[in-house]
């Protein structure tokens, strides 16, 4: 049994309780997200408000606790989007002939040409703002990489020892492809995925920072941060704790995806 | 030289393919968008243009040509640097962008140089040192490449601009006002290019040919510099496309925290009035800068590496395609 490094395990825990608070936020905190409270706006931290008030009088640690699931669900379903699409088109690029690789891998090049984000903005502009939009964007962005990936697992995986035994066996093309090829494909995918997760969100609530993924008054950290931008001069509390939030969610996702990728190449955790 | 020759009119070719890629879907995009178009050239949705005018307007675009011909259209003004005609300004796309190029540009260079300059220094100072130097190091890098620039922007206008009262919130005129956003660019790009320099670095400092200088009597600090820092940055320059694509895409929101002028402000003011051909002129730009980027990369390796100049093209292809 090998050593789990401490930081590693402190990153797990953080990522299971960003899960439980976006699955059940009330059991982290008993104040409403949405409560607007005048005679309470723009307060500093305190026994009442931990993390202070918003301009409305909102508590601004139940508005991120209420944030996280908008928020996760930004960077864990655009990956989701990007892996799904992107495994398909890998494997297809991957077992295809010379015309279908050729086109799929000529489509990828043209998509790595543009920045994730303005790739984003693109897909925002058409089909126009909002949550799930937003995780839409940033999925299709992401969908080049990780066809590029697969489809080199896939070549590496059609040539081997274990495939060919499977076809010499007689198992048919489908399930040589589906019991053999894609979960091998897809495995090591995965932890690039984990990581890709981080910068997923960051890039959604990037677009909820301008103004174009979760719409407010709904909790989302990037759209805090957005309206947290005209207060900074009188609430440092309003701009610093949501960012923090974000920031803390990807380290976590970090630490996690690479000590999970260090495993896989058989060193220590 | 054959052989280098050949590789660069080879990616000169893959290049030209990427750029005729992105045109094209710049064409889908602006076709496919439900909408009339004839109706958004003429302005927005409160603006109510007689049939006459949307008559002209289609024939003077010759949008009432069947697809192919405005496909060809289409590319052939994209091939003479048209971008079309911005549905909210009113003016060449071009022109719109070249206003705000120079303002974007500034931003972006200056955050390079810093991002640049502080990884160097801190890979040259942490690689290979004591664990606790090197734990420091890459647990800042860890923090400072996951925190988003956005979030960056506003810890350093809450300490910088409204605590300290050192720099200006807003505006883009002069040094003083260029400091903050740059600096926001800059680090999270600096902790993901100081992690994998310092890794190269390490990887370089156990070279035959480093221990070799340091039996010769060099210092540390000259064998770092000299010998060990050339090689070390080659994985830097074949993540080119990645920072080039970073700044871009930091721009905008660099520019939208700062209120600066620029490609990003105006990118995102035609995105949220769905200026289609603002937002495909800036896209089909960027797509552009990074194939001239990747080409001049290449280039730099000819230069960096003597092996591929001598090298027939096929294997000189690999070499480079095996780096990125």
């Amino acid at each position: 049994m090998r050593r789990i490094r401490p930081g590693v395990w402190l990153a797990a825990l953080v990522l299971a309780l960003l899960v439980l608070a976006a699955a059940l936020p009330y059991l982290f905190t008993g104040q409403d997200p949405l409560t607007v409270d005048s005679g309470a706006t723009l307060r500093p931290p305190s026994a009442e408000h931990l993390l202070g008030t918003d301009e409305n009088g909102r508590d601004v640690f139940s508005r991120i606790v209420y944030g996280t699931r908008a928020s996760l669900l930004l960077g864990f379903g655009a990956i989701a989007i990007a892996l799904a699409a992107g495994g398909l088109l890998g494997v297809a690029a991957g077992l295809g002939n010379r015309f279908v690789e050729n086109l799929i891998m000529r489509l990828s090049d043209v998509g790595l040409a543009f920045p994730e984000l303005l790739l984003a903005l693109v897909v925002i502009t058409v089909a126009g703002g909002g949550t799930t939009n937003a995780v839409l964007a940033i999925g299709v962005a992401n969908i080049p990489n990780y066809a590029r990936v697969v489809r080199a697992q896939t070549l590496s995986i059609r040539r081997s020892t274990y495939v060919e035994a499977a076809r010499a066996l007689g198992l048919s093309g489908p399930r040589v492809v589906f019991r053999h090829v894609l979960p091998n494909a897809v495995k090591p995918v995965l932890i690039l995925a984990t990581i890709g997760v981080g910068t997923a969100l960051v890039a959604g609530s990037a677009l909820s920072f301008l103004g174009l993924g979760t719409p407010p008054p709904e909790p989302e950290w990037g759209s805090m941060l957005s309206t947290a931008r005209a207060f900074i001069s009188r609430a440092w509390w309003y701009g610093v704790f949501p960012g923090a939030a974000i920031t803390l969610t990807v380290i976590s996702v970090t630490v996690v995806g690479r000590a999970l990728r260090l495993r896989s190449e058989g060193r220590t955790w | 030289m054959h052989g280098a020759l050949r590789l660069v009119g080879w990616r000169l070719l893959t290049g030209l393919g990427v750029l005729w890629g992105a045109a094209t879907l710049a064409f889908l995009v602006l076709h496919l968008t439900p909408g009339d178009q004839a109706q958004a050239i003429v302005g927005g949705e409160n603006a109510a243009p007689t049939p006459e005018v949307i008559a002209q307007v289609t024939r003077e675009y010759r949008l009432d040509e069947p697809w192919y011909v405005q496909y060809l259209l289409h590319l052939g003004r994209v091939v003479r640097g048209d971008l079309g005609t911005s549905y909210r300004l009113h003016t060449p796309v071009t022109q719109a962008i070249g206003e705000q190029a120079g303002a974007t540009l500034e931003l972006a260079a200056a955050a390079a140089v810093v991002a640049l300059a502080l990884s160097v220094v801190v890979a040259l100072a942490s690689a290979k040192r004591r664990r606790w130097v090197r734990g420091l190091a890459s647990g800042s890098e860890l923090v400072i490449a996951s925190i988003p620039s956005f979030w960056l922007g506003i810890l350093l206008l809450t300490v910088f601009s409204f605590g300290l009262r050192l720099f200006p919130a807003t505006g883009s005129h002069g040094f003083q006002s260029l400091v903050l956003p740059a600096l926001a660019l800059a680090l999270p790009i600096a902790g993901v290019l100081g992690h994998v320099l310092r890794e190269a670095l390490e990887e370089v400092l156990e070279e035959p040919f480093v221990i070799s200088a340091r039996t010769r009597g060099q210092g540390d600090m000259a064998v770092r510099l000299r010998h060990a820092l050339r090689h070390a940055l080659v994985p830097l320059i074949t993540m080119t496309g990645y920072w080039v694509g970073a700044l871009l895409g930091g721009a905008v929101i660099t520019e939208t925290l700062f209120t600066r002028q620029g490609i990003g402000r105006l990118l995102l003011g035609a995105v949220n009035a769905k200026d289609l051909p603002v937002v495909l002129g800036v896209v089909l730009l960027s797509a552009g800068i990074y194939v001239l980027v990747n080409l001049l990369v290449d280039l730099l390796y000819l230069v960096i590496d003597p092996r591929l100049r001598d090298a027939p093209a096929p294997a000189a292809r690999t070499a480079v395609e095996g780096s990125a």
